[in-house]
């Protein structure tokens, strides 16, 4: 059967998708808790406020919109793989798909084209937190994926 | 008539007549809207510009994981959109229902279904929503369920009503339901939006246009059912939704 058109999340959406818990994806004294952060930016390099960010891995699931300077800041597990990363947003008429890799050494990377391949690595800045910015378009336009 | 005999807006981007229903074709076309979709000013400066990479998944891949959101139960009324507040909110009280099928037509059970929407007047309960119609404080306009062992799921609402957006001159949005679906992978993930039928604004709405295919457009279009209305009650729509295939699943 052909798959249900996606269209965009437009952009009120803030009163409904997302919840308190939802970027609290694991408890603060986990073993292996890191802060994600980062902002979701577009081809003029302006923040993209109205945008909805969700993450799953093994057994947890996390949701986290972007604020007004298009940030937004997960408390997630850290791992030796790599955090599929889904952005929604007004815009966007289906999802961008990304992943988020905490080393640069993964083996995937090397078939990624080399000038583009950092844009998947997010930045350690402190023992237990990562930056990792979305570019929706332009330079250093994020790698994004289709499955 | 149906929405198949009405001409795509010149904004948008031409309907594929080469496309093949499912049925006689071995691998299901592409129904998607492509990112850059000029008719939507957004889209201009948010469409990446590059085309997505597509690894290769194993069966152990994080994208096809389920995603759990178990921490946050769904509430025995939270399927019903006119009961969250001290009145009942204003407007027409509809019905919404259907099935939530995989690729391969199969009932998805037991999955999460969130939908929002805006209130009869056309105002969304968002504070950055500057239309001037009023709000109704007896109506925030979100509700969820889990479909059920058939995948069926069914929201009490009002039928939300039209509104102006600035995308360009006198534009309207069409009425509708915004729906997010998760299905047992993440790669099934689908927001979308759900249409009621015969909606004049259809040919003018850039976001509905910007599905190619006229057949797939039609199929975010919601069917009048008299079985589902209520007599003395409520009118009923059904819309079924079909998300993707993961990777092991196609034959």
């Amino acid at each position: 059967m052909v798959p249900t058109p996606s269209q965009t999340v437009g952009p009120f959406f803030a009163h409904a998708l997302p919840y308190a818990e939802g970027p609290l994806v694991v408890p603060e004294d986990h073993p292996d808790a890191i802060e994600l952060h980062g902002r979701v930016t577009d081809g003029a390099g302006e923040p993209v406020p109205d945008a909805l960010l969700e993450i799953c891995q093994p057994g947890l699931f996390g949701r986290c919109e972007t604020g007004a300077d298009g940030s937004y800041r997960f408390r997630t597990a850290a791992t030796d793989g790599y955090i599929p990363l889904l952005v929604f947003g007004r815009g966007l008429l289906k999802p961008v798909w990304t992943r988020v890799y905490l080393s640069a050494d993964a083996p995937f990377l090397a078939e990624v084209d080399p000038a583009r391949r950092g844009t998947l690595v997010a930045r350690k800045e402190g023992e237990r937190s990562y930056r990792f910015d979305v570019r929706l378009q332009g330079e250093d336009e994020t790698v994004f994926f289709a499955f | 008539m149906t929405a198949t005999d009405r001409p795509p807006v010149p904004t948008g981007p031409s309907p594929s007549p080469s496309l093949s229903p499912s049925s006689s074709s071995p691998a299901p076309a592409d129904p998607h809207p492509p990112h850059l979709s000029p008719g939507y000013r957004s889209t201009v400066l948010r469409a990446p510009s590059h085309p997505p990479l597509r690894p290769a998944l194993d069966p152990e891949a994080a994208e096809l994981l389920d995603p759990v959101y178990g921490h946050r139960p769904v509430g025995e009324l939270d399927h019903d959109l006119t009961r969250q507040h001290a009145g009942e909110p204003i407007g027409e009280r509809i019905i919404v229902t259907g099935r939530i099928l995989d690729g391969r037509g199969r009932p998805v059970p037991n999955t999460l279904v969130e939908v929002w929407q805006a209130a009869a007047t056309g105002r969304y309960a968002h504070p950055l929503d500057r239309h001037p119609a009023p709000l109704d404080p007896n109506f925030t306009g979100f509700g969820r369920c889990l479909t059920d062992a058939e995948g069926r799921y069914r929201f009490v609402t009002i039928k939300p009503g039209t509104y102006p957006w600035r995308n360009h001159p006198n534009a309207w949005r069409p009425a509708h339901i915004h729906f997010s679906v998760f299905g047992t992978a993440f790669t099934q993930r689908l927001i979308t939006q759900m249409y009621f039928p015969g909606d004049p604004l259809f040919p003018h709405d850039p976001i509905l246009q910007s599905v190619p295919d006229p057949r797939d457009r039609e199929r975010l279009v919601s069917a009048f059912d008299l079985d589902v209305t209520e007599p003395e009650w409520a009118l009923g729509y059904r819309w079924d939704v079909v998300l993707g295939a993961t990777p092991f699943e196609e034959e």
